[in-house]
């Protein structure tokens, strides 16, 4: 029997990683995922977790522990937002390349400057290259959830990769939710001890991340790539456990809200589907075929999947809580990518939303369906990202 | 040979690189001005001075030329040499 309480979305995360047992945990704190990792040195302190919690003095030496504390046969977490993330860079590449399967939350949070501590996607987006799988959520409870998947994915042998998991700031970390929790023996029978193949040891000394010249650079860098995108079938599989366990469908990399035969259908990802979907459910109220498609995993990104969700609609329009400056949103590029040259396929607009936590509510949300139908209307799609709510007059 | 996941290794394997090869300048020890002092050897990054006897002698396979121990030779025994091809 699942125990259901009101907590916290950073301390549903903080129990999720506690029932995962990891036995390395450090980390720097930063607004706004100070919750989670508070909660862990809490119960860490009180010997409720039984793991080496350890302080470090910046996110860049956070990561550097749990990337050691992982090549040494630990299950390590870590947790960053924000500048947080972008400093720990450097060594997510590196641990990656090294295969090392530690779990991160990436709380989302704008990137300075200006300085800014709400919630956009821009700090996690900018770690999309660095072959750390990807997982966004919705609600504490998928937090949850997928903090349990995320240590069973990233040691699948196959896989062997970090994973973060990332959550919007302060919307999911510091709202309060009615979350389900799994007893110990249900996690333990999902998630066995961490046994990799390879680990530190002075008796038989090895290196991590040696030497590699052109010659064979590109053949270790497509191995990650392969892991990764081959990983989508382990991943599915594991969901699918998931769903099993918890009663809670997470059959798919993407999730499809009314979109079966919608004409216009959104994308996009974390918290913000909430309004969306409330929005939508409005709109088809006064009668127009309107989805939503949110991708939950978007490293390996899932253009099967979106294939099949979104090849029957009139017009696609991305929500990207994020930009790459002087091109577009990093989603609707890499949908576009995906979707060109394929016979049939819809048209794909992108649209800027909700960077430092601009509100995107369901006005917000009834200007992009409007938009997007005129423009598909208009048969003329636009070259460029337009950007939501911006209010040109204050722009010098 | 395939390579191998987090291109794990066995250790030591870089001793099968000989970086020396980078180097475009080489350190070359006075042995007759040498005190026998040791500093070279324990500020060398690369970890190419050997002591040999009671001579210090400079491993040219792994010396990348970068004249640490040179600056750092308080007898002024070394001196940095242009490699020439």
């Amino acid at each position: 029997m699942a125990d259901i309480k009101v907590v916290e979305g950073s301390e549903a995360v903080a129990l999720a990683v506690k029932a995962c047992r990891p036995q390395v945990v450090a980390a720097y704190p930063i607004s706004p995922q100070t919750h989670i990792v508070e909660a862990l040195a809490r119960m860490a302190a009180d010997g409720d977790l039984k793991a080496e919690y350890v302080r470090v003095e910046s996110e860049f030496s956070a990561a550097s522990v749990v990337s050691g504390a992982s090549a040494a046969g630990s299950r390590s977490y870590t947790a960053s937002a924000s500048q947080g993330l972008l400093l720990m860079t450097e060594v997510l590449y590196a641990s990656a390349g090294m295969r090392l399967p530690f779990v991160i939350t990436g709380v989302n949070r704008s990137i300075s400057a200006p300085i800014n501590i709400q919630v956009d996607h821009q700090d996690t987006i900018s770690l999309r290259d660095s072959g750390v799988i990807q997982f966004y959520v919705e609600s504490a409870q998928e937090a949850y959830d997928m903090h349990l998947a995320a240590f069973k994915i990233a040691e699948n042998p196959s896989i062997m990769l970090p994973v973060m998991v990332c959550m919007d700031g302060w919307v999911l970390t510091h709202s309060y939710e009615r979350v389900e929790f799994l007893d110990q023996e249900t996690v333990d029978s999902f998630l066995p001890p961490f046994k990799p193949e390879n680990f530190l040891d002075v008796t038989n000394p090895k290196t991590w991340g040696s030497y590699a010249e052109g010659d064979v650079l590109m053949e270790f860098k497509y191995a990650i790539h392969k892991a990764m995108n081959e990983g989508k079938s382990s991943i599915r599989r594991i969901f699918a456990e998931l769903t099993t366990l918890t009663g809670r469908d997470y059959g798919g990399l993407v999730e499809a809200y009314r979109a079966d035969d919608a004409d216009v259908i959104l994308v996009a990802m974390g918290s913000m589907a909430g309004t969306i979907k409330d929005a939508i459910d409005d709109l088809r109220q006064e009668g127009k075929r309107v989805g939503l498609v949110r991708i939950r995993c978007y490293r390996p990104f899932p253009h099967e999947d979106l294939i099949g969700a979104l090849g029957r609609a009139k017009v696609v329009a991305v929500l990207d809580a994020n930009v790459s400056i002087g091109s577009e949103g990093a989603v609707g590029l890499d949908i576009k990518s995906k979707l060109n040259g394929r016979p049939g396929m819809p048209m794909v607009l992108d649209f800027i939303a909700g960077l430092g936590g601009r509100e995107v509510n369901s006005s917000a949300v009834r200007k992009i369906v409007d938009r997007a139908e005129k423009i598909l209307f208009s048969g003329l799609p636009i070259s460029e990202a337009e950007w939501i709510d911006l209010n040109p007059a204050i722009v010098p | 040979m395939k390579i191998t996941p987090g291109a794990v290794v066995k250790g030591g394997t870089s001793l099968n690189y000989k970086t020396g090869s980078w180097r475009d300048q080489r350190p070359e020890i006075d042995q007759e001005t040498c005190k026998q002092c040791g500093i070279c050897q324990e500020v060398c990054p690369d970890d190419a001075v050997r002591q040999s006897g009671d001579r210090y002698e400079i491993d040219y396979d792994f010396c990348k030329g970068c004249g640490i121990c040179a600056h750092e030779c308080t007898a002024e025994a070394i001196s940095m040499k242009n490699e020439e091809k």
